[in-house]
């Protein structure tokens, strides 16, 4: 059913810092890996070696930033995949059921075997999570790797989303939203995590953390020298070896 | 209503990953990741990092992970290929492998018979240059070289003349305990993973990052301060830092004096000996011990050097290192004031940038309760910490002024006293290494007898150059010549055009394995691809043979009249070793293997098992038996059995009978297994005591012996101040009996100063700075690997065209909007191109992601494909030679000292394109594919 | 947003279709016999070619049955029982005007009403959609309902209320246009609440995340030129409203030309006003693609 639980026992999700994101794409072809290989029909190209479109669950912006405040501009590598939404517009308007959010740990899926490929909850979601695959013509979008993070046949320190296991950064974190316990919900009290377009009421669970404030030093520091020429300089040489 | 719900996956879904794990080493890069394999049904499945690697502990980028699809791109050559139509028109026909081997002995034998420098064999980035050269010098040729010389000799020459040691690979930030990085001029480099994970850590401990670089991305993106520093005058900045600090005394007095040869005394007397360093019988260079005033050798037990000592012998006034350095450094020509215009970054930043430097390293200072005996035999109860550390790549090594900007980078580090300390940087065994620990280049040549010695090494002083006894070159790529007196790493930049120029001659084969050298790794790709067919007035090609061995369907193998087609990287041994590039971590020594996890499906073969079988036909000296049968089977057999010297082989790990000895120890017929049974490496662990200040470190020095890694100890002093370029000066200053020629005298004076120095990059100053007023940069894409990433299916979605990138001002000057295209002028050329706005970049800029333009027909990809149509090289405005000078000379374009290409000197002119072409301009026709084209869908996935 | 030909039609027909139905309902015009089945049959014709239609959308055809399973929450699916229920109401009706020369008046409105509400709940599909600001308003099914109850006039020669339905909806067009315009520009939803970065300063995109093409480009960032949408509302506008309204009045004596000729007129105005209600629609994740 595609109504939304009215609460989930966990909210697992990602927690994405984009203070530390150095826009490597790692995150964006592992997903790809991982998913094309297991969950549901793999995530196909089409015109693979021409002009290609693929299906992809996670991708990888670039942004500049002129900050209000002055300065250089700054640039901002932006991962987006799907951000498991509390009030997930996508679930609610999925008219065959296929669609739908997981009351124990607020995953939201689709699940392909019902999918009619309508595209309406691509519709319906803000952040461009979900991708129709042109080969199979269903639904595709990031399943929080739920076909890892319990998986006994992975080593328990691999029950982690595919991304995750493979960024180079440490840029993504994967935990219970929930539980203000958890190391990611710390991390996103520390660092001041954000919703994205909050305005639209989704509620997302993944959280993103904000780049840290950029180009601050203070250039009115300087050194103070212990001499102005070569000649003054040798004498504070023998001076401080002296000391030594 | 009821709902026909389907079946949902489980709630705590456990399906099975894989039938099996098999665990080897990633290619998509040279960074040599670990990964596990996983296979279904005896393909390959998924590929993720392997977390007991050391060095990524279980990350991959994204290349990494999509190596399923460079495993599987239908770019994959099928077959040896012998050239049916003319040069360049991808016209093959499929041999065997007998057939091949049999025409690559036909022209070969007889060029080992009567000229062996008649065989030029130079090699790209492949990693197993211990072996390509060993085979190079049973043959005979001087003519052996790697790709360094165009990608990053500066970096790692300076480094080693310097410090016995280079950034590159071969060292790394001290991640754990660094407050302050700074990172000059780095897009990605080699140790992808490694400065990715270094970054997060530094990050997450609250350190500090400061990007230099004219633009902002990737890791300059995540940077705390960017200085988008104008290309080419690092070498200031960094001299400018240099003034402050030590104006301010802000730099490591005690280390100086222990540590480095600041404390050497230099000859202040006109004539021969001018500028040389004051040494004993021994020739170990002397210092003055503080307290009782004498002249001791350095390592002398308890001397305490005098960095402020002036001695007199026989007339002739010698004074200390520190003493030239002072006076050079505080001079007001390196004042921030003076150097701000030039560099783009302000007076004040600079100083604000030094200060901070300077508080974090000795206000912020480390202690670590860890005892450690240098080679002095004084014990230290502590170790100090200087926790600023700094990292740099090809922004600074690829200009012509390179070789002095790395080498005026580690004398800052030097001079902070944060090399080999806690919180700075930090070597990867086996260095650090002295030169001395270093061949010296070799090029004594003979028919049917191997070379005299290795072909690269760290000439010394103009006696180690390769020169003829003519005087000219005896390496066709010049290298170690009075143009380029230290190119350790050969010039593969240059063969090319030498080779078809004949000059310093001719050759009759060249042979080329792994490097792109008809498209993106020349500069000049039209006039390079002209030069490959060429023909003389008999109406052979002036370069009479080209073998090459490439794996895939690149531009290059069109050029080619015989290919040698490689495995990929999941169906081969390979050898990561430490004779070679190592993938050691600071506190351990590590190599690796690559082993076949599964077999090729075509016919194909690892290329040093072909020079196993090609070596032994040709009956090189080391390649065959004593009764002249082949003697390794393939390149596994080698990598097992072959010993460099008694004891020491390919593989470090697991040696011995029974495999229970490290570093040295007897052949293991079990090794690859022993190998890969362990997850396809070996690490050797330092213990702590001799983690940091490891060149003057006993144990340190103790345990690279017992590793093989040193023959003995060998600690050394930092090269503040490097002598053998003040020979070369000398030799140009009219002493001694090698003279360079005259017309290079005023240069090498110039250049070769042995203290740092900064002088502008020659192509700015030969071209009219109004008429080319933009600097031109390229940058790796972290999601591509030069031209291989374009045949992953998956990458060339991420990087399928490349825009040039405009600033700004420019940008605005122009008019340009979205979709534009421009005209783009060099003095070299002109290219027409789409450009794209970026505002985090120097002014004066402009740049686009390197290698992503491809020549339609080549990796089987669609002529149509956007790689081909909007995609583009800078390469066409980058000449390998200079514009022309007053005296109509033309000059390579490189760094005068290492022979580095100096890819990014290039100045250019930019205008919008009124009327935009349909495609990206040069164009050139297609190649004929020889392995037709990829299939129009994908949807892989294995064993379901 | 990408705009579809199935949709286009399937919205454009479904509507006639319905409208069609809905004054049938009415009883007036009071058809019987073979008269009724012409009307009945284009009306059927028109809805049910429609829904076909929008099965054309699907990419995983075989699931569309079970489209009618989540009334509860989706418009769609809401959309599709109503379609179904609506036909079946009216089809007792129907039958007993063509068969049996009888009226089931409660039937017949109660069938009328059903047609408003399902062309209501298609346009829901779109007024729900808070990533596209240009539909998620109640001018999307006010004119739905509007051109439904216009179409259907139109058809069944309703001339006087077919001017004034005409007219009203005109300036309903019209409104809508400007007030999507407004709200296409001016809302809370821009690149700076998509990335969050809009804290720091003006966000703009540097590098996309793919040079290759995707489902999201072709079907969310679709783009057309401002020139091309005043020249097609300006076709659609008079193709709507201003010649039906021309043709209505010049043939005022002979509406049996008048009307069908209008109604030619207008679906055409209204293919063009729908193509624009899909082409001009922005997507909230335009903004992350700078679109
Ligand atoms: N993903 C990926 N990784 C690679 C490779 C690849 O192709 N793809 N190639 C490998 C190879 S062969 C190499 S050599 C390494 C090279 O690795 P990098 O050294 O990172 O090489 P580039 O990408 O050329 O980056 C040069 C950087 O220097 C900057 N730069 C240019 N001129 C100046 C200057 O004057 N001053 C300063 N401060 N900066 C400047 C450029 O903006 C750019 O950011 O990467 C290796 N790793
Ligand atoms: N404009 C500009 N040009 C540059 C640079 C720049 O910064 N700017 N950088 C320069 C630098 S530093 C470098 S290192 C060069 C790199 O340039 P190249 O050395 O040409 O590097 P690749 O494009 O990676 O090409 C290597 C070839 O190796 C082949 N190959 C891949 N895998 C295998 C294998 O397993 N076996 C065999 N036998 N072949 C294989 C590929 O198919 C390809 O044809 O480019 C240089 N060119
Ligand atoms: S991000 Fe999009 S797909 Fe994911 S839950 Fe939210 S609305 Fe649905
Ligand atoms: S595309 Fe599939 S999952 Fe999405 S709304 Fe339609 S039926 Fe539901
Ligand atoms: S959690 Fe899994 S599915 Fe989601 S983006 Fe990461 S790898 Fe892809
Ligand atoms: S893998 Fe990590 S660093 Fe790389 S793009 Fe993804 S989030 Fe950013
Ligand atoms: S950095 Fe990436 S491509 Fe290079 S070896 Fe490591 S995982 Fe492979
Ligand atoms: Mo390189």
């Amino acid at each position: 059913m595609t109504t939304l639980p009215t609460q989930t026992d966990k909210k697992l999700g990602l927690v994405i810092d984009l203070d530390t994101c150095v826009g490597c794409h790692g995150c964006v072809t592992s997903c790809k890996g991982w998913n094309t290989q297991n969950y549901g029909v793999p995530l196909s190209d089409k015109d693979a070696y021409g002009d290609p479109s693929g299906t992809f669950l996670n991708r990888v912006h670039s942004y500049e930033v002129q900050p209000d405040t002055g300065g250089a501009a700054q640039t901002i590598h932006f991962p987006r995949s799907c951000l498991h939404c509390e009030d997930a517009p996508c679930v609610t308007v999925c008219p065959t059921g296929a669609s739908y959010k997981r009351e124990e740990d607020g995953i939201v899926l689709v699940n392909e075997n019902d999918c009619m490929g309508c595209g309406l909850c691509a519709w319906a979601c803000p952040y461009g999570a979900r991708e129709l695959d042109a080969l199979a013509g269903v639904m595709k979008k990031c399943t929080l790797c739920v076909d890892r993070i319990y998986n006994e046949n992975l080593p328990e320190e691999d029950r982690i989303p595919a991304c995750v296991r493979t960024c180079p950064a440490g840029a993504r974190h994967f935990g219970d939203l929930g539980d203000p316990n958890s190391d990611v919900s710390k991390l996103v009290a520390e660092r001041g995590g954000m919703d994205l377009m909050p305005e639209l009421g989704t509620k997302p669970v993944n959280k993103y953390l904000p780049p840290r404030p950029k180009d601050t030093l203070d250039c009115s520091q300087s050194l103070e020298p212990v001499a102005t020429e070569a000649k003054g300089f040798l004498g504070w040489l023998d001076k401080a070896l002296e000391k030594l | 209503m009821g709902a026909t719900a389907g079946t949902r996956i489980g709630a705590r879904p456990s399906p099975d990953v894989s039938d099996e794990v098999r665990q080897t080493t990633c290619y998509m890069c040279a960074c040599r990741c670990g990964i596990n394999v996983h296979m279904k049904d005896g393909k390959v499945a998924y590929i993720e990092g392997n977390r007991d690697h050391p060095v990524n502990k279980g990350v991959l980028c994204a290349k990494g992970s999509s190596g399923i699809m460079q495993h599987n791109a239908p770019s994959r050559l099928r077959a040896p290929l012998k050239r049916v139509g003319p040069r360049g028109s991808g016209e093959f026909e499929e041999i065997s492998w007998d057939e091949a081997l049999e025409i690559a002995t036909s022209w070969l034998k007889p060029i080992r018979e009567t000229n062996p420098e008649k065989l030029a064999f130079f090699t790209g980035r492949d990693q197993s240059q211990s072996f390509t050269s060993f085979w190079a010098q049973n043959f005979g040729t001087p003519n052996y070289a790697a790709h360094g010389g165009f990608c990053s000799v500066n970096m790692a020459a300076a480094g080693i003349y310097t410090m016995g040691g280079a950034f590159w690979e071969f060292g790394q930030p001290d991640w754990d305990r660094a407050k302050l990085f700074m990172i000059f001029g780095v897009a990605e480099d080699h140790d992808s993973n490694p400065i990715k994970m270094g970054i997060g850590r530094l990050k997450a401990n609250g350190g500090k990052i400061i990007g230099v670089n004219p633009i902002r991305s990737g890791y300059n993106a995540v940077a705390d301060e960017w200085v988008g520093i104008t290309p080419g005058t690092d070498g200031l900045f960094i001299l400018a830092l240099i003034h402050e600090l030590m104006k301010a005394g802000k730099i490591d007095l005690d280390y100086l004096s222990r540590y480095t040869n600041a404390p050497a005394f230099i000859n202040e007397s006109e004539g021969p000996e001018k500028g040389l360093l004051l040494r004993d019988e021994d020739g170990k260079v002397l210092v003055m011990d503080r307290k009782s005033k004498d002249l001791v050798p350095f390592d002398t037990k308890g001397v305490r050097p005098d960095l402020n000592a002036t001695h007199e012998r026989d007339g002739v006034t010698h004074r200390t290192v520190f003493h030239s350095m002072a006076t050079r450094y505080l001079d007001p020509q390196y004042a921030p004031e003076a150097v701000a215009d030039q560099c783009g970054v302000s007076a004040d930043r600079i100083k604000a940038i030094a200060a901070l430097i300077a508080k974090t390293a000795f206000d912020e200072a480390i202690e670590l309760d860890q005892p450690w005996t240098d080679f002095r035999g004084e014990t230290h109860d502590k170790m100090i910490g200087r926790p600023v550390t700094f990292h740099s790549m090809r922004g600074i090594s690829a200009h012509s002024n390179g070789f002095q900007t790395c080498r005026a980078l580690h004398v800052l580090q030097i001079l902070l006293g944060s090399v080999e300390v806690p919180g700075g940087f930090r070597f990867k065994p086996p260095y650090p290494k002295p030169v001395e620990a270093h061949p010296a280049p070799h090029c004594g040549v003979k028919p049917m007898s191997p070379l005299d010695g290795p072909h690269l090494g760290f000439v010394r002083g103009p006696e180690g150059l390769a020169l003829k006894e003519d005087g000219s070159p005896a390496r066709i790529d010049k290298a170690f010549t009075w143009e380029n007196p230290m190119s350790a790493h050969g010039l593969m930049h240059m063969v090319i055009a030498n080779a078809h120029a004949g000059d310093p001659y001719k050759i009759d084969t060249l042979f080329m394995y792994m490097a792109n050298m008809a498209w993106n790794s020349t500069m000049n790709t039209k006039g390079t691809i002209e030069m490959l067919t060429d023909k003389d007035e008999n109406g052979d090609y002036v370069i009479p043979h080209f073998i090459y061995s490439d794996a895939y369907s690149s531009e290059t193998v069109a050029y080619a009249d015989l290919v040698l087609p490689d495995t990929t990287y999941l169906e081969r041994h390979d050898c990561i070793s430490l004779l070679d590039r190592p993938i050691c971590e600071a506190d351990g020594a590590a190599d690796a293997i690559r082993w076949p996890v599964v077999e090729p499906d075509r016919d194909v073969r690892g290329f040093q098992s072909v020079l196993c079988e090609l070596g032994a036909r040709l009956d090189l000296p080391a390649f065959v038996n004593e009764d002249g049968s082949q003697k390794w089977a393939d390149y596994a057999d080698y990598i097992q059995t072959h010993q460099r010297k008694p004891g020491i082989g390919p593989l470090a790990g697991f040696r011995g009978e029974d495999g229970d000895q490290n570093g040295r120890g007897a052949p293991n017929p079990n090794q690859l297994d022993a190998y890969i049974e362990n997850g396809g490496f070996w690490v050797n662990h330092i213990e702590e005591e001799a983690q940091y200040f490891k060149p003057w470190n006993k144990a340190y020095q103790d345990w690279a012996v017992e590793i093989g890694i040193l023959d003995t100890p060998m600690p050394y002093l930092f090269q503040l101040y490097v002598e053998p370029m003040r020979k070369f000066q000398l030799a140009a200053e009219g002493h001694g009996d090698r003279q360079p020629p005259d017309h290079l005298r005023q240069r090498i004076k110039d250049t070769m100063d042995p203290l740092p120095i900064w002088y502008a990059p020659f192509e700015g100053t030969l071209v009219d700075e109004e008429e080319f007023p933009v600097h031109a940069l390229t940058q790796r894409p972290m999601a591509m690997y030069h031209s291989w990433g374009t045949q992953n299916a998956w990458l060339r979605q991420i990087h399928g065209r490349n825009p040039l990138y405009v600033p700004t001002k420019i940008w605005e000057a122009n008019g340009f909007k979205d979709g534009d295209w421009a005209k783009v002028t060099s003095h070299h050329g002109e290219i027409t191109v789409p450009v794209a706005h970026m505002a985090a970049l120097n002014d004066n800029t402009v740049w686009t992601w390197n290698a992503i333009g491809k020549r339609k027909g080549a990796w089987a990809l669609k002529e149509d494909a956007p790689e081909a149509t909007k995609g583009f090289l800078l390469n066409h405005l980058i000449h390998e030679l200079l514009p022309s000078r007053g005296d109509g000379m033309r000059w390579a374009n490189s760094d005068p000292i290492t022979g580095q290409a100096s890819w990014f000197d290039l100045k250019v002119r930019i205008e919008k394109s009124e009327a935009p072409p349909d495609e990206s301009q040069p164009a050139f026709p297609p190649i004929k594919s020889p392995v037709g084209q990829g299939p129009e869908d994908l949807a892989w996935e294995v064993g379901k | 947003m990408h705009p579809a030909p199935s949709v286009i039609f399937f919205t454009v027909s479904s509507g006639l279709g319905f409208g069609l139905l809905a004054w049938l309902g009415t009883g007036n015009p009071a058809v019987n016999g073979l008269s009724a089945f012409v009307m009945y049959f284009l009306g059927y014709g028109f809805a049910v070619g429609g829904l076909l239609s929008s099965v054309f959308h699907l990419a995983n055809k075989k699931n569309a049955i079970k489209a009618f399973s989540q009334w509860r929450t989706s418009w769609l699916s809401r959309e599709a029982v109503l379609s179904v229920i609506t036909l079946l109401t009216v089809a007792p009706y129907a039958i007993g005007r063509i068969f049996f020369d009888t009226t089931l008046e409660t039937l017949g409105l109660i069938g009328s009403a059903l047609c408003v509400v399902t062309v209501l709940s298609t346009s829901m599909i779109y007024a729900q959609l808070k990533t596209v600001p240009r539909w998620n308003n109640g001018f999307t099914p006010l004119l739905f309902v509007l051109y439904m109850i216009s179409g259907g006039a139109l058809f069944t020669d309703r001339v006087g209320i077919a001017v004034y339905l005409l007219i009203a909806l005109g300036i309903l067009q019209v409104l809508a246009w400007r007030d999507g315009d407004n709200r296409t520009v001016n809302n809370k939803t821009d690149m700076g609440t998509a990335t969050g970065l809009g804290r720091i300063g003006k966000v703009r995109q540097y590098e996309p995340p793919h040079t290759g093409q995707n489902y999201l480009l072709k079907e969310m960032a679709y783009q057309v030129a401002r020139k091309h949408v005043l020249k097609l509302r300006l076709i659609a506008f008079v193709a709507a409203f201003l010649l039906p309204i021309l043709a209505l009045m010049a043939f005022a004596d002979t509406p049996s030309f008048g009307a069908p000729m209008a109604l030619v007129f207008h679906l055409l105005g209204v293919l063009a006003s729908r193509w624009l209600f899909f082409a001009e629609a922005r997507h909230a994740v335009a903004n992350y693609y700078g679109r």
